[in-house]
């Protein structure tokens, strides 16, 4: 894996106002929606929201102190787990609508990710790649021509979870985007590339997941007994290289 | 080395838990903590610990111990017959041990998951501010797994002053038919009401699919009107709706993330309910306000706190 470091200003088109509605997800977690387009905010993902969802979890943890037991940042998404022996909940709602109504019109031109590059290698094939040839079916192109399209783009890390060290990164090339499997599989193995509509990630361990296969990445993405268990972080921008299978297996890679 | 307890046997699947990995989520670790929470605060209570001390929680049975100190255990949870020496002991009990006594579990008769508390607390390492195990991340516990033969459990030596009995109209009785209440939200308004009438109208059964991540559901399929949806949090008790449109619980050792459309989350009181079955169980949805939850729990906190136990003094 190689890094790069570097300083980047996302140019935001300042087109459309941060709209945002608050959810309940369950008896002590809620849910804010974020997004710039009406109603009910659509599915979005762009680089302006990723950074003002990292700011709005960062005024939640702050403000709320230990109220707050948890926060899942996500592409358009912050669920905040709260501590419902401590704070009533539509005190707390009340509070974090109030907290990003005031971050979000307070107008920010242009902020920054500090964010280092990665190039992961993918053995991609088949044989660790079940889903290629239905996505290139779908596509209507062939498989060498999705896993170009795969390697061309350039990604960024929009949040962690799912399982530890699992990096969301968007977005990939509209052509390749397909949707989820209608079942899960049981058991995806450690490494495995996957899409899902327009996101791409890496399986860090072996777990049951929807995601469609393309292929395996040797790079240890989760190690527990390391000073950064994780080697990417929020904003940090990803990069695909293909690789054989001998350099798979010499990376450490398993099949 | 610190006195405990060896594993002669480790049963079918017996894991540390402590309360659970709270705050880091944002790593994507799952929280992990015990199954029934209920069962397992109990089994604390009994040997006088803080409740979120770490114990074992045992899936069917089968676990064997040597003590190698003086100490108190409680089994409470899934009705397991619980052997000292070879005597037949009673659940929801805290009982003394003595140096070199021999712990026998039997197998499940009614629940499959039981709380074993020792007094203290196991203390096993904590990885990311928790030991709870959670095999699937390989995090907490003893290197990350389910106890196997020859582990070492380490506990400081201490006795409780007494023995502590929950009377026994307190006992939970773990039952294959559950009414699962729901508090809606997440996509909740985005299902059409045809198919939330579904939901809480259809009777489910527990699948072959079920563990500590989340139960698999089979009945009425539920189907959802949009294609595409951006991963987001999950919360406990979770109830997804996967395309096949067979409602998934999420549970303990949840994904943190996922992109799949969700009901709303199982009130807790209940999933711990639903953690104690297994395949074939039958599972109906009723929805529950959140004001109506919350008044729940803290009515059962209460009770858990005014419950008095039938005590006897150690000898």
């Amino acid at each position: 894996m190689s890094v790069t470091s570097g300083t980047e200003p996302i140019s935001t088109k300042q087109s459309e106002p941060i709209r945002f509605y608050i959810e309940v997800a369950s008896e002590n977690s809620l849910m804010v929606y974020f997004g710039t387009n009406n109603a009910n905010l659509q599915p979005e993902i762009s680089l302006e929201l990723c950074a003002m969802i990292g700011r709005a979890q960062t005024l939640i943890k702050s403000s709320l102190g230990d109220t707050v037991l948890d926060t899942i940042p996500s592409y358009s998404s912050l669920m905040i787990t709260y501590d419902l022996w401590l704070v009533d909940h539509f005190h707390i709602r009340n509070r974090i609508q109030k907290l990003i109504k005031q971050l979000v019109s307070d107008s920010v031109s242009e902020h920054k990710l500090n964010g280092n590059t990665f190039t992961l290698p993918v053995y991609y094939d088949t044989c660790v790649g079940p889903d290629l040839p239905r996505i290139a079916k779908n596509a209507g192109i062939s498989i060498e021509e999705v896993i170009q399209l795969h390697v061309q783009q350039e990604y960024y890390v929009y949040t962690i979870g799912f399982a530890p060290g699992f990096a969301y990164l968007g977005e990939v090339n509209e052509t390749i985007a397909m949707p989820r499997l209608a079942t899960p599989r049981a058991t995806v193995a450690q490494g495995s590339v996957a899409i899902a509509d327009k996101q791409t990630a890496i399986y860090p361990a072996p777990s049951p997941g929807g995601w469609n296969i393309i292929g395996r990445c040797p790079t240890p993405m989760f190690n527990p007994n390391s000073e950064t268990p994780i080697p990417v972080a929020v904003g940090d921008k990803v990069r695909f290289k293909a690789i054989t299978e001998t350099q798979f297996l010499e990376l450490g890679g398993q099949l | 080395m610190m006195s405990g307890f060896y594993v002669e046997h480790p049963g079918m699947h017996t894991l540390i838990e402590d309360a659970g990995r709270i705050g880091k989520a944002n790593l994507g670790l799952t929280t992990g903590g015990p199954a029934d929470r209920m069962a397992f605060y109990w089994a604390n209570r009994l040997v006088e610990n803080a409740r979120g001390c770490a114990a074992l929680e045992v899936t069917y049975g089968g676990l064997k111990l040597h003590s190698s100190c003086n100490s108190s255990i409680a089994l409470t949870g899934a009705d397991i017959e619980l052997k000292i020496n070879n005597q037949r002991v009673r659940n929801w009990q805290s009982h003394i041990i003595e140096k070199g006594d021999f712990i026998e579990l039997g197998f499940s008769q009614n629940g499959i998951k039981a709380y074993l508390a020792i007094k203290g607390g196991i203390r096993v390492e904590e990885q990311f501010g928790s030991c709870a195990t959670v095999v699937r991340e390989h995090i907490g516990g003893i290197n990350g797994s389910a106890l196997i033969k020859g582990d070492w459990l380490p506990v400081e030596e201490q006795i409780c002053a007494h023995t502590n009995a929950l009377p026994e109209n307190a006992i939970p009785t773990y039952l294959t038919s559950l009414n699962l209440r729901v508090i809606t939200g997440y996509q909740y308004q985005q299902f059409s009401v045809h198919q939330r009438q579904r939901f809480f109208s259809s009777e489910y059964q527990v699948s072959s699919q079920w563990d500590r991540m989340g139960y698999r559901l089979q009945g009425e399929a539920i189907t959802f009107p949009k294609q595409n949806m951006l991963s987001e949090g999950i919360a406990y008790g979770a109830v997804q709706i996967p395309a096949d449109g067979q409602p998934i619980v999420l549970l303990n050792d949840r994904q943190t993330i996922g992109g799949y459309p969700k009901m709303g989350s199982v009130f807790s009181l209940d999933a711990y309910q639903l953690a104690q079955c297994q395949q074939g169980a039958k599972i109906r949805f009723e929805p529950i306000s959140i004001e109506n939850a919350h008044n729940e729990l803290y009515l059962a906190q209460s009770r858990f706190k005014q419950i008095e136990f039938i005590k006897k003094a150690a000898n």
